[in-house]
């Protein structure tokens, strides 16, 4: 093989999410000369974004002045909150947490919004490389993080180079921002390398799978912001669904449950199709079509899980650094906010040495901290934990103490320890009928003929240890169906279809044994997500 | 020699495309857009040719808003040489993208003019026929070989029946099939090298090329779906019903 | 009245089945339909073409340069033929998009391209971005109407007819920068899955790649094209150039059999053209029998056996 092919920047950004094109932005902004490359991995900037989303406009007034005058393609001022506590058939009005008060803010597609400051970024002179998957760490000599290295691209399944075979070049670049969302594939690494947790508790995460309909003429209230708690979740699994209401008839509805489920046998996919049977959703979507659809794992620490978030030659944004904010449930003005804090230290002191106190010393982590203890509250049930958000929310976080977290994957129960509880699930009518279909309206599209990016560790326990503690719990937390046990002539097997992925990262985050390593497939494969 | 390729920006092929419910067009809001994937084989055959001393320059051409200069310089980052947008404002019907297309092969004296069979976007397959029309020289459609020998080329078409080889004299225009090549992955510093290569902006009216679009399409309504059928209980029944149908 | 002559396809021997479909679509137009046969000593199939009912004329030219279908040779003698007509038609084959397109383009009009639906004498239906639209479009009053028949939309006109042969001189002279090579018809017992005009697929309840034996054999006894489902290609039972499907191959044979496919969306995608779909699966609930023409619950470890003892 030969030497790989070498572009110099001074800046590579891994991700072009909010966190990602806020800090090449405000970079440029600051310094015109820097040169700044953004790499992404999907095929078009925003199709691997997934989220909600309503978001805070503070940090793109500040970013972008007058960008409300050309507003991002899906825009829709919020009107109204409504929060609700549903049973299987009822629903009673819950009043909304301060938190979740939105009044001034939007309702974005925060794809569509990705793709619509990636212009402006290219405007201001950032190269961003959408098609690219960075899929290595470049040291430099002295063990400091050096850049990326861009994957090769045209290798065969059994990893032989194709005609099309194109050797991935390296970046290299005095400063890395790891803006790859939660859990990206390099962040994990150097999280690990550079023992960034050392002092903090394990990440917890969620995931939260989306919708996007078009409903009947006059069914979507534009600017209506409705989140639910209660079913179809037990009061032991953390989550709720959100459904926000777009102009031209369309309605983004989705589910968030936290991956610190104890039940293998809970489908988090199952979960979300079973909210939309609800009395109050059904009527709103019947009629309708889906228009998009996908899946993204989000993170849910907070503050007591907050990495270090810079390490010698690179720091951490966004979500990949932690920094949503649950109780919000917004993570968006968190990310862009960081990327911003980036970019202006990295102006004034050209290295990422230093990021960390700055961001732990920012209102970006002390929104964090004020709310801390509500998520982890949860951990007790529904009822105690909105006990403890009531609370941490009237003290503002002021009481001097801090609950802890526990990791994801540790939190599965095995299947002889536990029994589902009923959880009052009916017969379903709605699309999709099952994640395959849900997967179509993902547009996801992996060439067939490259390597498994779903790399199993320990292949044997698959079929052996998990099968009898957990049922393979992979076949049901993955909401694209990429894991299936198949009984064929040679006895039973794990059948990982990777051509199925959505990229949400959850396999690799609850697998009980932590044997899933999930690395980037070749650039531009994955989901083709049109304004989730 | 230099070769001509044409190519269009079209709604990239793996978005599920979606009828508005007005019926007034398709969904475009916020899709991706992409070079015609047969667009990219014609460029790509192009590349090879050059790469292998047949053809001194490639060119690629499009048709559009200045919005079509995204796939303009994705073809230079693939390895054309220089691009050529022929500006206009609304979409164009095959016969006027041809005429402007002969506008441009008269400028440009090609050897060669090397297109997509078919938009995937329209599914037309007209536009390459009709310029080898206009433009009095040979056609090549459905190409799944192209060599080139001096002043001719022989090229194997994929019709129906199988694989048929013409011989044709050049200057001619070859349309490309799928299974002609894989195009190749674009190397990210050629995307940088892309911005600096040559781009002209020729107006549509400075060619002297008027649009005429003479098919109006009325509305537009998504496909019939598939309906339930019947259900057989034994082989016999099923082997009966396909007879009953002429089936077999 | 509309005028219109109907571009024949055919090898120099065999009126090509797809003419008669441009008949039907001609007779839904309404008017005088008459059929150009072009090539070098057409008798043969110029008599055919006067077999079919409701034409009024076969015309035939014959030349040493049209023996071929080069469209540089044959586009310049359909345009002077059409000039009598209001309508041109010729199917939507590859025959048919080569040629049609550069007869528009002499005629100084742009071409409907596989109409699916006459609507009126100058309206049709057309699919656009693979069959995911379909457009409703119409010409100018005046114009000469140019268009390709979409085969697979329309049934072949019945026999019984008794047109008269009238046959004229070639008005151009050969290009002389195209010229014919061969054809070589593509090799194998089995036909190519892409255009057999039948197809049999397999899918995950296959169980190997040993199992999959028995829809070959199927298929070699009823003369079609082998396809799977993804399942069967990610299980590895067969390699992937046989998959049908949205991120495989998309077909419309005139029949497709699918044995132990469940029929996910993503297969669907890829057969939704198709004449018609027989399923059979163990799973009464599987979604192949929603689109499913014919469907059979069974399995197919039974039900392909009694197949071939009752094609026997």
């Amino acid at each position: 093989m030969s030497e790989r092919e070498i572009m110099e920047y001074d800046v590579v950004v891994v991700g072009a999410g909010p966190a990602g094109l806020a800090c090449a932005i405000r970079l440029k902004q600051l310094q015109p000369d820097a040169m700044v490359a953004v790499i992404e991995k999907s095929a078009e900037i925003g199709a691997h974004i997934l989220s909600g989303a309503v978001i805070e406009p503070g940090p793109l007034d500040e970013l972008l002045p007058g960008w409300r005058d050309k507003p991002p393609p899906v825009c829709v001022p919020v009107a109204r909150d409504e929060f609700w506590y549903l049973t299987a058939t009822g629903r009673r009005r819950l009043p909304t947490p301060p938190q979740q008060n939105n009044h001034g803010n939007f309702i974005v597609s925060l794809g569509a919004l990705c793709g619509w400051l990636a212009p402006q970024a290219e405007a201001l002179g950032v190269d961003i490389f959408p098609g690219y998957s960075a899929s290595g760490i470049h040291f430099t000599a002295d063990g400091a993080v050096g850049g990326v290295i861009i994957g090769d691209m045209g290798v065969s399944r059994d990893g032989t180079p194709k005609d099309t075979y194109m050797q991935g070049i390296e970046i290299h670049a005095p400063t890395t921002v790891l803006s790859e969302g939660c859990r990206g594939h390099l962040s994990k690494q150097l999280i690990k390398r550079f023992k960034l947790t050392e002092n903090a508790q394990p990440q917890t995460y969620g995931v939260g799978m989306k919708e996007l309909w078009r409903v009947q003429p006059g069914k979507s209230q534009p600017g209506l912001v409705q989140h639910t708690l209660g079913w179809p979740l037990d009061s032991a699994t953390y989550g709720g669904s959100f459904i926000y209401h777009l102009d031209k008839d369309r309605i983004a509805l989705g589910f968030v449950t936290g991956l610190d489920y104890a039940d293998p046998e809970f489908t988090p996919f199952e979960a979300f199709q079973q909210m939309k049977h609800h009395p109050m959703v059904k009527d709103l979507l019947e009629g309708g079509e889906i228009l998009s659809a996908g899946a993204r794992a989000l993170v849910e620490g907070g503050y007591q899980a907050l990495p270090r978030a810079e390490m010698p030659g690179a720091l951490l944004i966004g979500d990949a650094a932690g920094l949503l904010n649950v109780p919000k449930i917004k993570g968006t003005h968190q990310a862009m906010r960081s990327g911003m804090l980036a970019a202006e230290h990295l102006a004034e002191q050209s290295t990422a040495s230093g990021f960390d106190a700055r961001l732990k010393s920012s209102a970006i982590v002390s929104e964090l901290h004020k709310v801390r203890n509500i998520r982890p509250g949860f951990y007790k049930g529904l009822w105690r934990g909105l006990i403890t958000a009531a609370i941490e929310t009237i003290t503002a976080g002021k009481l001097p103490r801090t609950l802890t977290l526990h990791a994801d994957h540790t939190a599965l129960a095995k299947v002889t320890e536990y029994t589902s509880p009923d959880r009052h699930w009916g017969a379903r009518e709605l699309p999709p009928r099952d994640r395959l279909a849900s997967v179509y309206f993902a547009a996801t599209e992996h060439d067939e003929d490259q390597p498994v990016h779903l790399q199993i560790l320990e292949p044997d326990i698959c079929t052996s240890r998990c099968t009898q503690e957990y049922n393979n719990p992979c076949t049901r937390f993955c909401p694209a169906s990429v894991y299936e046990m198949v009984e064929d002539a040679d006895g039973q097997r794990l059948q990982i279809n990777a051509a199925n992925c959505v990229h949400c990262k959850t396999c690799d985050i609850k697998d009980p044994y932590q044997i899933i390593n999930w690395v980037t497939p070749e650039g531009g494969s994955g989901p083709n997500y049109q304004n989730l | 020699m230099k070769i001509l390729v044409g190519i269009k920006r079209v709604v990239d092929y793996n978005v599920r495309v979606r009828v508005l419910p007005d019926g007034s067009g398709v969904d475009t809001e916020g899709v991706k857009m992409s070079v015609n994937p047969f667009d990219e084989i014609a460029l790509e055959e192009a590349l090879r040719l050059r790469e292998a001393g047949k053809a001194s320059e490639v060119i690629v051409v499009s048709a559009g808003g200045d919005e079509c200069q995204q796939q303009l310089r994705t073809g230079l980052a693939m390895g054309a040489d220089r691009a050529i947008q022929i500006k206009t404002d609304g979409p164009l019907q095959p016969l006027s993208a041809a005429r402007a297309l002969l506008k441009v092969t008269e400028r440009e004296q090609p050897g060669l003019v090397i297109l997509g069979k078919q938009a995937i976007d329209d599914d037309n397959n007209q536009t390459g026929q009709m310029l080898a029309a206009l433009w009095n020289r040979p056609q090549a459609t459905f190409a799944s070989e192209v060599v080139l020998d001096g002043e001719k080329a022989t090229v194997t078409r994929e019709v129906d029946a199988g694989l048929e080889t013409i011989e044709v004299d050049l200057p001619a225009v070859v349309t490309v099939d799928l299974r002609l090549n894989e195009p190749r992955f674009v190397k990210l510093p050629d995307i940088m090298k892309a911005k600096r290569k040559p781009l002209d902006v020729l107006p549509l009216e400075e060619l002297g090329v008027a649009v005429e679009n003479d098919l109006a399409i009325n509305t537009y309504s998504p496909p019939p779906q598939r309906q339930k059928g019947i259900m057989v209980e034994t082989t016999e029944q099923l082997v009966q019903e396909l007879k009953n149908r002429g089936l077999l | 009245m509309s005028k219109i002559l109907i571009v024949a396809e055919h090898d120099g021997q065999q009126l090509n089945l797809s003419t008669a479909k441009c008949v039907s679509c001609a007779q839904k137009i309404g008017g005088d339909v008459d059929i150009a046969v072009l090539g070098q000593n057409v008798d043969g199939v110029a008599a055919q073409a006067a077999a079919i009912g409701g034409i009024s004329r076969v015309i035939t030219v014959s030349a040493d340069h049209l023996e071929h279908p080069l469209a540089a040779n044959w586009a310049p003698e359909i345009t002077t033929l059409a000039a009598d007509y209001s309508h041109v038609l010729a199917p939507s084959t590859t025959f048919g998009k080569d040629l049609m397109p550069r007869v528009a383009a002499l005629a100084g009009v742009n071409q409907f391209s596989d109409v699916m639906e006459v609507l009126d004498e100058r309206t049709f239906t057309r699919p656009i971005y693979a069959g995911n639209a379909i457009i409703k479009v119409s010409a100018a009053a005046g114009s000469l109407v140019a268009m390709t028949v979409r085969t697979a939309s329309w049934q072949a006109a019945a026999g019984e007819g008794q047109a008269s042969i009238e046959a004229r001189d070639a008005s151009h002279a050969d290009s002389g920068h195209t010229r014919y090579v061969g054809l070589k018809s593509e090799g194998g017992e089995r036909p190519d899955l892409q255009s057999a005009p039948m197809v049999v697929s397999g899918g995950r309840a296959l169980g190997s790649e040993e199992n999959f034996s028995i829809i070959y054999q199927l298929a070699d006894k009823l003369g079609a094209g082998v396809g799977a489902s993804r399942a069967a290609v990610d299980a590895g039972y067969v390699p992937n150039d046989m998959q049908v499907g949205q991120t495989g191959k998309i077909i419309a044979p005139d029949l497709y059999w699918a044995f132990g496919i469940s029929g996910a969306i993503q297969h669907i995608t890829g057969i939704k053209d198709a004449g018609t779909i027989v399923a059979v699966n163990k799973d009464a609930e599987a979604p192949i029998f929603e689109v499913a023409d014919i469907g059979l619950v069974g399995d197919l470890f039974t039900v392909i056996p009694e197949l071939e003892q009752l094609l026997d």
